[in-house]
């Protein structure tokens, strides 16, 4: 049970912010309605996978500087785990963006950009797929890690702001610190991310141990 | 510093006369680039002036896109292999990669403006504020050539590599091309230059980002 400090933290906060999420009071706002409780589910989501991302991209400066393939693992690992994030942050985003803004797909910037975004990271994951060579694998993707990242900054975060957005708090809408003078919202909100990106970090440790384990199988046969 | 500049210097030179020599390169981009506007020209087949001006933009940057990322994946596949060795024994990664980026530039600086030539003959020129389209164009030729040479170098390291070069590529210049297209929109509406000051220094930040990552990452790179 020792190390499991964290796996408990993330269960707690899960529970938390399933419960908490559903049931807790939030404010009343028109069109927005009770759909603001997506706010602990979607908005998480790009929290977790801008800090995974980020993670994967320190990861693959460590493999350039150690050569050592576990930090390549868990460079890779961490960057399927930020597409699960972003994946799922679009389709949380599209169902709220059906319900408030009336669309599924509006071409808003910011969905726009984190669907660009996704797409450079399944650049990688084909990156992956097309070495024989172990090392010479490792070495080039974690180079285009670092290469997408460094442009995936200001694809998600300077393009959308130079436009107008549908976003809170672009383009003049209002950003949802207005809405939560009473910071109810805060009292999930902050739970939440942190729940949600500890659960990424553990989906993706044991991402890694499988993926060891597969590799120890097919050394020793 | 000083022995990077000439070293830059010295393989730009190089790169420029063994195109120059051959110019198989050059002359298959400029094919590349005029019959795909003719294809454009045929297919839309209608009187010039019904191309909305969105239409006519967005369409000169798909075709500028497509010549780019031609251009740049024979970055590091010309030579025969044996020769980079030879490279790099001479002269450091770093010069080697902005040279490269240089040489691009400049091919693309070519192809682009020749390319609107032939595109603004047969599809019209809606351009209002030429100055500033040229600008746009002139930046967006450094900055395609910045965002592929990297993007070559690893592609060239795969197998598979024109698919490669195409998925790798295109995400790197999608923040990119939506600046250009923005930019040039607003040359072609004839708006205030100072307007269009915010997207420029976006692209221009694009391209120090993108310069000083490849700058860095590259020794890595080659040492395969």
């Amino acid at each position: 049970m020792k190390g499991a400090w964290w796996k408990i933290t993330a269960l707690v906060l899960m529970a938390y912010t399933l419960i908490g999420g559903l049931l807790l009071e939030v404010p009343r706002l028109d069109i927005l309605n009770e759909t603001i409780r997506n706010l602990y589910f979607h908005v998480p989501m790009w929290f977790g996978m801008i800090l995974v991302l980020l993670a994967s991209m320190i990861y693959s400066i460590k493999y350039l500087k150690s050569q050592d393939l576990k930090h390549d693992l868990w460079a890779a690992e961490l960057a399927n785990t930020g597409i699960l994030f972003g994946i799922l942050g679009i389709v949380t985003g599209m169902i709220w963006a059906k319900f408030t803004w009336g669309a599924y797909w509006s071409g808003d910037p910011k969905q726009n950009g984190a669907a660009g975004g996704l797409m450079f990271y399944f650049a990688y994951v084909i990156l992956r797929g097309s070495f024989k060579d172990e090392e010479q694998k490792a070495r080039i993707s974690a180079i285009f890690n670092i290469f997408a990242f460094a442009i995936f900054i200001p694809l998600i975060f300077v393009l959308p702001r130079l436009t107008d957005s549908l976003h809170p708090g672009n383009g003049g809408n209002p950003g949802f610190n207005a809405y939560d003078l009473d910071s109810k919202l805060r009292l999930v909100f902050y739970p939440a991310i942190i729940g949600w990106t500890l659960l990424g970090v553990w989906f993706t440790s044991l991402n890694v141990r499988m993926r060891t384990v597969e590799n120890q199988l097919l050394e020793n046969e | 510093m000083k022995s990077i500049i000439s070293e830059i210097n010295v393989l730009v030179r190089k790169e420029v006369a063994l195109e120059w020599r051959e110019r198989s390169n050059l002359n298959g981009l400029l094919l590349y680039t005029i019959s795909t506007i003719f294809v454009c020209y045929l297919s839309f087949n209608q009187r010039r002036v019904e191309l909305s001006p969105i239409t006519w933009n967005t369409l000169f940057w798909i075709i500028q896109l497509f010549t780019a990322l031609n251009g740049a994946s024979k970055s590091f596949t010309q030579e025969a292999g044996g020769r980079h060795f030879y490279y790099y024994q001479l002269v450091s990664p770093q010069s080697i990669i902005l040279s490269k980026i240089v040489y691009n530039a400049l091919l693309m600086l070519l192809v682009a403006f020749l390319g609107l030539g032939v595109y603004s003959i047969v599809l019209g020129n809606p351009i209002q504020d030429p100055w500033m389209f040229a600008v746009c164009v002139g930046l967006g030729a450094i900055g395609f050539s910045s965002s592929l040479t990297m993007v070559a170098g690893i592609a060239s390291k795969a197998q598979g590599n024109n698919t490669l070069m195409a998925i790798l590529g295109l995400p790197a210049i999608l923040p990119m091309i939506l600046m250009l297209i923005k930019a040039s929109k607003n040359a072609i509406d004839g708006l205030a230059r100072s307007q269009t000051l915010d997207e420029i220094m976006v692209i221009l930040a694009i391209d120090i980002i993108v310069i000083t990552v490849s700058y860095l990452l590259f020794p890595y790179l080659w040492r395969s």
